[in-house]
């Protein structure tokens, strides 16, 4: 399978890549043709018949019925093809297999969260097995987005108020870009996230793996990948930058003064609350639009992410 | 050796009063010159900032908020200050009397009014953009627009107020080329920049009223919540697009159709030769006004619209390309055994020629559907629109200001660095923008704050391209106001055209003509008005 992509196109990794990009390059010819026909006659025009004097022109034909027929019903047989070409790919991108494998895909300013038959779920990671059809039932909770991969040649709009689908077969293992292409605010360029295909083993041992940290592993440790992999990253920084949210160096253990008055003092109950009810709390200087991360994180995470805050907390006695 | 004429529109009456409430379109059309050149200066130093924000991934100058409102603005200035009152309001004013050999506009006080309310709505998006500011891109989206800070709502009621300015001049237009047109001045006697403002002014009467609808139900829904477009209370964010687009896409012909019209008199003017296909241009001028009102759902194929919806959109799309194509080829034949010259109206006609083929060839791509999948959103829209907008509309608007120049103002420009001008800003404009449709179709999604390495190389170029094309103008903006002052005197006809604003002075009288003239020939009959090809050297 092509990885590397054509000149103009990335690489072509669903089965449906093929045929929009086929479709993509005829146009591309019959545009350059078109593009040559005009340009190099105006061109030629320009040369051939340049003004040299101020006699007048001896030919000022100015119609020719033939010809305008012409220019008329070559463009308009062309043009009917390209429709007929394009609607009938474009159904086959709209009609999904039946026996899809159906994921649904939460969107959210500004992360993806993407629910597997079997109860898991992931964020930022769409991880699908190669060579299947998958079928996407999506839904936003917030404003529009649209989720987009361009090595699939997919995308589609997610809607807060009905289901939206698409769907895709990657018949390879690899990795992908996945992006929100509709404007959703601040942190609408860094909505990114990445699809794994990988073979069915693997993709059924995904599944099963479910959450915890792997053997070995210190909560610190696991609450430091779940910072990236649950994407606080988009938003909180671990430096002390401010970011959309507040940053969580030296947060622990800290003072913390709320919009409209009120303080607290970041504990462990203060950060939880954070993480499952966002707008209980607003720290002075930022805006409400954290989502709830109830249903994404599951308790044995959220003590591995505080443990992780925790370490972040009381930097400088160290 | 020509002279300006000692009493003319400029300079009398004078005082500033005589200017702010003149009933002359010439003076109306000056002034709106001068708006729409600020708001084009202002959009243009945006769009420079957006590029140089985009010259590396990370932040360069400023931050992800303010990045949103500055190509909000740049997008909202240019589009409802600059592109769409644009030609029609400045250049259709200061001649569409004139090509029609009339005194004045069917209703100069409604045209003086519409200068005014367009001068109100630019101080309201001013002020909003300075209290607040709008981040919701020009289109407005909700429930983004409804759920966001700042003074969206200002900002709508001004866009709002500025679509009055424009039903007021489309009325104006349609009157007036209606009733007062010279003895003689049949329907297909008229230069085809007539008819292509005529075929605008419909669009303005008819379409730009759904947009102050839509936005108004914008407004309701920000400030009391009436839950039209709000998921949460039964409404429907994708009806919004609709209404929005019911508007914009008709729009965008209003945008491009008086440039056509404009190309449509400078390619026989420059090629001393009869149009081809006259009627063929003015009736396709009709034929996209008609069906450029149903091809709006082709905005939103990936919104969730039914396929069949996108299917129906889709084919009309591609119809709606076929008025267009013949004007092309038209241009074209228009130059065959002509006597073609090259100054600077020619050289943005014939850039105009360029970009505008690039722009709706890219169109295709667009139009059709599962193409359009992976193109729509990116780069590549964003390329396509700019070739279509600025490589036609602002290279035909140019290519008016260049030609009509020397008719406002009665002084030549400097021709070396008009052509030096004309050069930068073509090159300049290839540079940012070809550059982009191949963002695009590498899967670059537009309104990116920051991007993928990958994407670095082509997005410098691009930023690069927007220095080059930023030297453009301000050369052009110093050789043309040199020339107010110290211009060659231009003479009544320096281009050798038969349409009627060049048979009376540069500048014209108050009244335009000494007397009433009489229309015995076709605009671009030559041999009939017994003018020559101007040759210089």
């Amino acid at each position: 399978m092509d990885t590397t992509g054509t000149l103009l196109m990335p690489p072509a990794s669903s089965t449906i890549a093929g045929d929009v990009d086929a479709l993509f390059y005829l146009i591309l010819y019959i545009s350059i043709f078109f593009f040559v026909l005009v340009v190099g006659a105006a061109l030629i025009f320009t040369l051939k018949y340049r003004r040299k004097g101020e006699a007048a022109v001896e030919s000022q034909v100015d119609h020719s019925l033939k010809l305008e027929i012409v220019w008329t019903v070559v463009p308009v047989i062309i043009v009917v093809i390209l429709f007929v070409l394009g609607f009938t790919v474009f159904m086959k991108m709209n009609i999904v297999p039946k026996d899809a494998i159906e994921i649904k895909v939460t969107a959210q300013r500004w992360l993806w969260t993407f629910d597997y038959p079997g109860g898991s779920n992931s964020v930022n990671e769409l991880v699908v097995p190669a060579g299947k059809p998958i079928k996407l039932l999506m839904s936003s909770t917030d404003v529009i987005h649209s989720f987009f991969v361009p090595d699939f040649r997919v995308k589609m709009d997610v809607l807060p108020n009905r289901y939206s689908t698409a769907w895709f077969t990657a018949p390879d293992p690899g990795e992908h870009n996945l992006m929100c292409a509709e404007y959703c605010g601040k942190g609408h360029s860094e909505m990114l996230a990445r699809v794994k295909v990988v073979s069915d083993r693997e993709y059924t041992e995904w599944l099963q793996k479910g959450s915890g940290p792997p053997e070995g592993m210190s909560l610190e440790k696991y609450g430091e990948g779940l910072f990236t992999s649950r994407r606080c990253v988009t938003c909180h920084s671990v430096d002390g930058s401010v970011n959309v949210g507040p940053s969580f160096l030296e947060l622990f253990g800290h003072q913390v003064y709320f919009k409209g008055g009120g303080q607290t003092v970041a504990d462990e109950n203060y950060i939880r609350e954070s993480m499952l009810d966002p707008e209980a709390k607003i720290v002075d200087g930022f805006d409400p639009v954290m989502p709830t991360y109830q249903g994404i994180l599951n308790d044995r995470e959220i003590d591995a992410l505080i443990v992780y805050i925790k370490s972040l907390g009381n930097q400088r006695e160290h | 050796m020509n002279t300006i004429p000692e009493r003319n529109f400029l300079n009398h009456p004078t005082g500033l009063k005589s200017w702010l409430l003149t009933l002359d379109h010439k003076r109306i059309g000056v002034m709106y010159l001068v708006g729409i050149s600020v708001a084009f200066l202002l959009g243009g130093i945006f769009a420079v900032l957006i590029r140089l924000e985009l010259l590396n991934p990370a932040r360069d100058i400023m931050g992800a908020q303010t990045y949103n409102q500055i190509f909000t603005l740049h997008g909202a200035i240019m589009i409802f200050l600059f592109i769409i009152p644009g030609i029609p309001v400045a250049l259709g004013n200061i001649v569409l009397p004139l090509l029609l050999g009339a005194k004045d506009v069917a209703f100069p006080r409604l045209n003086l009014a519409s200068w005014y309310i367009y001068v109100v709505g630019a101080i309201m998006a001013i002020v909003a953009i300075f209290t607040g500011s709008v981040d919701t891109g020009w289109t407005f989206y909700t429930p983004y627009s409804t759920g966001t800070g700042g003074s969206v709502v200002l900002m709508t009621l001004a866009v709002f107020v500025l679509g009055f300015s424009s039903i007021f001049t489309g009325l104006n237009f349609v009157v007036t080329i209606h009733k007062l047109r010279a003895p003689g001045l049949t329907w297909f006697r008229l230069p085809l920049f007539v008819w292509g403002i005529y075929a605008t002014a419909i669009i303005q009467i008819l379409a730009t009223p759904i947009l102050g609808i839509t936005l108004v139900l914008l407004i309701l829904e920000r400030v009391v919540g009436i839950g039209i477009f709000d998921p949460a209370m039964g409404g429907d964010p994708v009806l919004f697009q609709h209404f929005f687009w019911f508007y914009s896409h008709p729009a965008v012909y209003i945008m491009i159709l008086p440039g056509m019209g404009i190309i449509s008199e400078l390619i026989p003017v420059f090629s001393h030769k009869r149009i081809f296909g006259y009627r063929a241009i003015a009736y396709s001028s009709f034929g996209i006004a008609f069906i450029s009102f149903l091809v709006w759902g082709h905005h939103m194929f990936i919104s969730g619209q039914s396929p069949l919806a996108s299917m129906i959109f889709s084919f009309l799309t591609f119809m709606v390309a076929i008025p267009s194509g013949v004007k092309v080829f038209n241009w074209t034949a228009t130059m065959y055994k002509g006597s073609i010259s090259l100054e600077t109206p020619m050289l943005y006609a014939l850039s105009f020629l360029f970009l505008f083929t690039i722009g709706g060839l890219t169109g295709l791509f667009l139009g059709t559907l599962a193409t359009d999948v992976h193109l729509t959103d990116t780069y590549f829209v964003v390329a396509h629109f700019h070739y279509v907008m600025m490589g036609g509309t602002v290279m035909a608007f140019l290519g008016g200001l260049h030609y009509w120049w020397p008719k406002i103002w009665g002084r030549m420009y400097n021709e070396f660095w008009a052509k030096i001008s004309t050069a930068l800003v073509f090159i300049g404009f290839n540079v940012t923008f070809l550059t982009q449709f191949v963002l695009g179709t590498k899967g670059m999604p537009r309104r990116y704050y920051s991007y993928l390495d990958q994407f670095q190389p082509l997005h410098f170029y691009s930023t690069v391209g927007s220095w080059i094309l930023a030297l453009g103008f301000v050369i052009m903006a110093i050789y043309l106001i040199r020339s107010i002052f110290n211009g060659k005197p231009a003479g009544d006809n320096p281009w050798g055209a038969a349409t009627l604003e060049w048979t009376t002075t540069s500048p014209p009288p108050t009244e335009n003509f000494a007397e009433t003239p009489v229309v015995t020939h076709g605009p671009y009959d030559f041999e009939a008005a017994g003018v020559k090809p101007t040759f210089s050297r």
